[in-house]
């Protein structure tokens, strides 16, 4: 499974949002409704997932769908 | 017997009040895991309370077992969905004669303790998007009782803990609560010189001491689904001493 799709789960099952309404472009907050814990639980599974460390800081640049991915692939993730 | 295929992790709950909050939640269907210090009487319990009640030696002011525990109740047990903080220990003194030492274990078991053991896991409940937290305070934690600034403030602590809590939690589903016992008849109070029970007894409108039972009621029933819709409350279970 790409990364892009990997995320992609993760947001649908965290969330409660249907898979067309996490495209690239996508906010997080805005656009899919995660209120301050939807965020910090989504980063933890991120954590879990990908098996690295978000610090606060970098998991406030993320705000969209487009966003997660360029930082993970960052991180040397890949898929 | 229901089975609700959920645990409840309950502190302190090898013996004395935290023993029939086990004893009363696995009556209604939970599993407990059962935290404690106390080895031998955490076997003794498992004996008596049967295959619902799993016990796991732990020190919960030490992070590093508690995140064992965690782990292996997560592996081993049905999802978290409640937490009953209820472990606790006294080092009276009066302030002028306290130690620093007295003072740092009591904050350190009963207040950092449960802040320890919530964070350990409510993630589960956050995931299930429903359970409940409860934490058991004290009257003490109330009124103040002089030779207790520590036990006190760890109680009061646990108050303002669950009542910021639960404006982190509710919307999703979790209730978290506090339950402040009065004066209960437990190995403690059993062994207080007879003037000062009966000076208890007398500013108690109920007339006597509280049922460790009658503590496990109040904590079963806000973790029903009858008390879905109470949250951040301190329930006073004292016979009247409060109010």
């Amino acid at each position: 499974m790409s990364l892009e799709n990997r995320i992609a789960e993760i947001i649908v099952s965290r969330l409660n949002v249907k898979p067309e309404e996490v495209t690239d472009s996508a906010n997080l907050k805005d656009d899919l409704g995660a209120d301050s814990l939807d965020m910090v639980d989504l980063m933890m599974d991120l954590e879990d997932t990908f098996n690295l460390k978000i610090s606060d800081e970098e998991g406030n640049t993320l705000q969209t769908v487009g966003s997660v991915v360029a930082f993970l692939k960052t991180k040397g993730i890949e898929a | 017997m229901s089975n609700l295929d959920a645990t409840a992790v309950v502190t302190g709950a090898a013996r004395g009040i935290g023993f029939e909050i086990a004893k009363k939640l696995i009556s209604v269907g939970w599993t407990v895991a059962a935290l404690d210090m106390l080895e031998e009487d955490l076997k003794r319990s498992a004996e008596s309370l049967g295959e619902n009640y799993r016990p796991y030696t732990v020190n919960i002011t030490d992070s590093k077992q508690l995140a064992e525990v965690a782990s292996a109740i997560g592996n081993d047990l049905p999802v978290v969905k409640g937490i009953v903080n209820n472990a606790g220990v006294t080092r009276d003194a009066l302030m002028m004669r306290m130690s620093e030492d007295q003072w740092d274990l009591v904050i350190d078991v009963n207040l950092t303790g449960a802040w320890k053991v919530t964070q350990a896991f409510m993630r589960s409940l956050i995931r299930a998007r429903e359970g409940s937290i409860v934490s058991i305070s004290s009257v003490v934690g109330l009124l103040g009782a002089a030779g207790q600034t520590n036990y006190a403030a760890s109680k009061a602590g646990l108050i303002g803990m669950s009542k910021s809590l639960n404006r982190e939690l509710a919307a999703r589903g979790i209730t978290v609560n506090v339950v402040a016992p009065g004066f209960i008849e437990t190995e403690m109070t059993e062994k207080l010189p007879e003037e000062v029970r009966g000076d208890y007894l007398s500013k108690i409108p109920a007339g006597r001491l509280g049922l460790p039972v009658e503590i496990a009621e109040a904590v079963a029933f806000l973790m029903s689904p009858s008390a879905k819709y109470i949250t951040g409350i301190v329930l006073p279970v004292d016979g009247g001493l409060t109010t």
